[in-house]
């Protein structure tokens, strides 16, 4: 919500151009290669991704099965690591962190929003909110607060109580994006955030991420849709882990599949 | 995250797996009762059998006559020889002689017959003085016991144990009625106080004879009028007191350098009679219980154990369960330290609960069970206490390796699990 911002970037949030925006990347990737190794065989995941995303950024990635998006996510989101080449996120150099401190940037850093929603079916609604913040080591009163306010924003004020079960698809991926908002991060990652909803469900999760990207959060999302990618500012598009194109939105025809 | 917080999180995922985690905590709660139960049934046999045959008299020392060996190699006549005489029994009641000595009382008996009335009954009699009281550590209920008169007069008196009065008398007062021992007839003077209470017909070995089944008359009287034998002077057994606990060994000491000298012994080995401790019949009594209670406990610790790998077994179950949330976890910024310490609570407070409720029901065993099998139990507190506190590190210790499996998954590789 007070994400550093200046006023010169928010002149500019809806402007076609804003891939030219590189003042303050917030991530820096340079020739970033994934490989996976089972036994004897290697399968190169990411091959040299150079990718630079700005503060306040509405990104979409796009691509076919199998062409390393989720992978390129996954190392954003600092759930994977690089096999080889340079990941920096706000500045820091994310491949020679240790474990604690991966976990503290994946906290205070970032917010991941899943496809399967990923929420604790033993709880309330307002306790998954929480729980980023348990682990940020914020006292009780304070969280309820916060995890009530984030549930607010996305419009899950009166569901604080409801466990996920007791939640449509829409309403469970909102409490998701409300634990990912919670610890007010910088990024916000989707990792097909529509994928397992239905249009008019899909539409109101969608207005969650131009809101968010509003008030200025850097929003980098993967789609399969043309219609979702659509709403970001810049598209890319992947093919057998290699980004093909960068283009403005605007773009034609996406892939549909 | 603070200890409460992961607590909560803990007793969370034991809620959300009730069966589950009921089953754990029931293999460690029956080891941990079966632990409880089985040091609790030996401690009691122990105590019982100490109680039998402190029950014979503290502090006592008893003298036979006749040795087990001697050195020419020949056994000496136990018991049968009339090596311990009157004259012995007196010398050790000399406070220079024997300081430590409390209470010194020869003892003859034989199995005679007595009738009263109609009723007769087969008992044994015996011949002593009044010390007999203090040795034996007995009192008498109704009348009065032999006293030095008695002893010096050779009265025709007898005191008799309940159960014989109640074999002669029925329930009629038997103080002052007549006896007739070995067609001598006697005087009841006393009644002799009840001892064995109702374990005297299970367990009483050689050494803990019925001892409410008797008939005490005067050691002159029964010298005179009911053995004979060869020697008047000579007596059975010779059962002393020491004046406390502590002096027992000294009084043994005193006892044995006085009879070697009366009876003009110089090399100890050739010593003709035996002085036996009431502490060495109970030793013997004591170790073979100690060893059966470690072999029962030792059985018990291995339910117990089984209970362990049991808490392991559901923890990796856990673990491989959650992977999902585990990866969710990390993705939200638990660090590696938080989701072990996560798994470590759930699995001490699965071997905790374990360990309290199997401790109840230890407890509730040890009350109810003597009633059902007639054997005697105890509950020790340390048993107890400890009990607990292994339950609680199986629950820990078993625990570790479960926790450290999960605190060591890739986030991602944990989330893309199904």
């Amino acid at each position: 919500m007070n994400s550093p911002s200046s006023s010169i970037e928010d002149t500019q949030q809806f402007d076609a151009t804003s891939n030219l925006r590189l003042a303050r990347p917030v991530i820096e990737l340079e020739d970033v290669r994934k490989i996976y190794r089972s036994g004897s065989l290697s399968v190169e995941a990411l091959r040299g991704i150079a990718l630079s995303i700005g503060q306040g950024e509405y990104v979409a990635v796009m691509g076919p099965s199998g062409s390393g998006k989720s992978t390129l996510m996954h190392i954003i989101g600092c759930l994977d690591v690089v096999s080889t080449g340079r990941y920096r996120l706000a500045g820091e150099d994310v491949e020679v962190m240790d474990e604690e401190q991966l976990a503290d940037v994946r906290n205070r850093r970032i917010g991941f929003v899943f496809q399967q929603f990923n929420l604790l079916p033993s709880m309330t609604a307002q306790r998954n909110v929480e729980l980023p913040l348990v682990y940020a080591g914020v006292e009780r009163a304070e969280r309820r607060a916060r995890a009530t306010a984030a549930l607010e924003r996305v419009g899950m004020g009166e569901r604080l109580e409801h466990r996920p079960g007791e939640l449509s698809g829409g309403q469970q991926q909102k409490v998701a994006i409300a634990r990912a908002l919670v610890t007010d991060p910088a990024l916000v990652l989707a990792d097909e955030p529509t994928g397992n909803l239905d249009s008019a469900s899909s539409a109101d999760i969608l207005d969650v991420f131009d809101e968010l990207h509003r008030s200025d959060r850097t929003v980098v999302l993967i789609t399969h849709e043309a219609e979702v990618a659509s709403r970001a500012e810049r598209v890319v598009r992947m093919r057998d882990g290699v980004i093909v194109t960068e283009t403005p939105v605007a773009a034609g025809p996406g892939d549909s599949r | 995250m603070n200890l409460g917080e992961t607590l909560r999180t803990g007793l969370e995922a034991i809620r959300s797996h009730r069966m589950r985690s009921g089953l754990t905590v029931l293999g460690i709660l029956i080891g941990i009762a079966a632990v409880i139960m089985t040091v609790g049934l030996g401690e009691g046999a122990q105590s019982k059998v100490s109680s039998e045959i402190s029950s014979l008299g503290t502090n006592l020392l008893t003298v036979s006559p006749g040795s087990s060996t001697s050195s020419s190699g020949i056994r000496g006549g136990f018991g049968s020889s009339n090596t311990l005489t009157l004259q012995d029994a007196e010398a050790l009641t000399s406070k220079e002689v024997a300081p430590d000595v409390a209470a010194v009382a020869p003892t003859t008996s034989d199995s005679e017959v007595l009738t009263a009335g109609n009723n007769n009954w087969t008992t044994t009699v015996v011949g002593s003085k009044p010390d007999w009281l203090s040795v034996r550590d007995r009192t008498v209920t109704d009348g009065r016991f032999i006293d030095n008169e008695d002893v010096t007069d050779h009265t025709d008196v007898v005191v008799l144990a309940p159960d014989t009065a109640e074999e002669l008398f029925g329930f009629e007062d038997p103080v002052g009625q007549s006896v007739d021992i070995a067609g001598v007839p006697m005087t009841v003077i006393g009644e002799l106080n009840s001892v064995s209470g109702s374990s005297s017909s299970s367990s009483s070995s050689s050494t803990t004879e019925d001892q409410d089944d008797e008939a005490i008359v005067p050691i002159s009287t029964a010298a005179d009028q009911l053995f004979g034998g060869t020697s008047r002077d000579s007596v059975q057994d010779i059962l002393i007191e020491a004046t406390s606990g502590s002096t027992l060994s000294a009084a043994y000491q005193e006892v044995d350098d006085e009879l070697l000298m009366l009876h003009h012994i110089t090399t100890p080995a050739d010593a003709d009679f035996t002085i036996a401790t009431q502490q060495q019949l109970l030793s013997t009594a004591t170790s073979v219980d100690k060893t059966l209670t470690v072999l029962l406990a030792g059985i018990a610790a291995i339910s117990l154990l089984v209970g362990g790998i049991g808490v392991m077994n559901i923890m990796l179950v856990s673990v491989t369960e959650r992977v999902r949330e585990i990866g969710l976890r990390k993705a939200l910024g638990a660090t590696p330290k938080l989701i072990r310490r996560q798994f470590l609570v759930e699995s001490s407070v699965l071997g905790l609960s374990g360990g309290i409720l199997g401790a109840g029901l230890g407890i509730v065993g040890t009350q109810v069970l003597p009633g059902l099998v007639n054997q005697p139990m105890s509950l020790s507190p340390a048993a107890t206490v400890g009990a607990i506190v292994i339950a609680m590190a199986i629950g820990l210790g078993f625990g570790v390796y479960p926790a450290t499996r999960a605190a060591r998954l890739a986030p991602i590789d944990a989330l893309r699990t199904e």
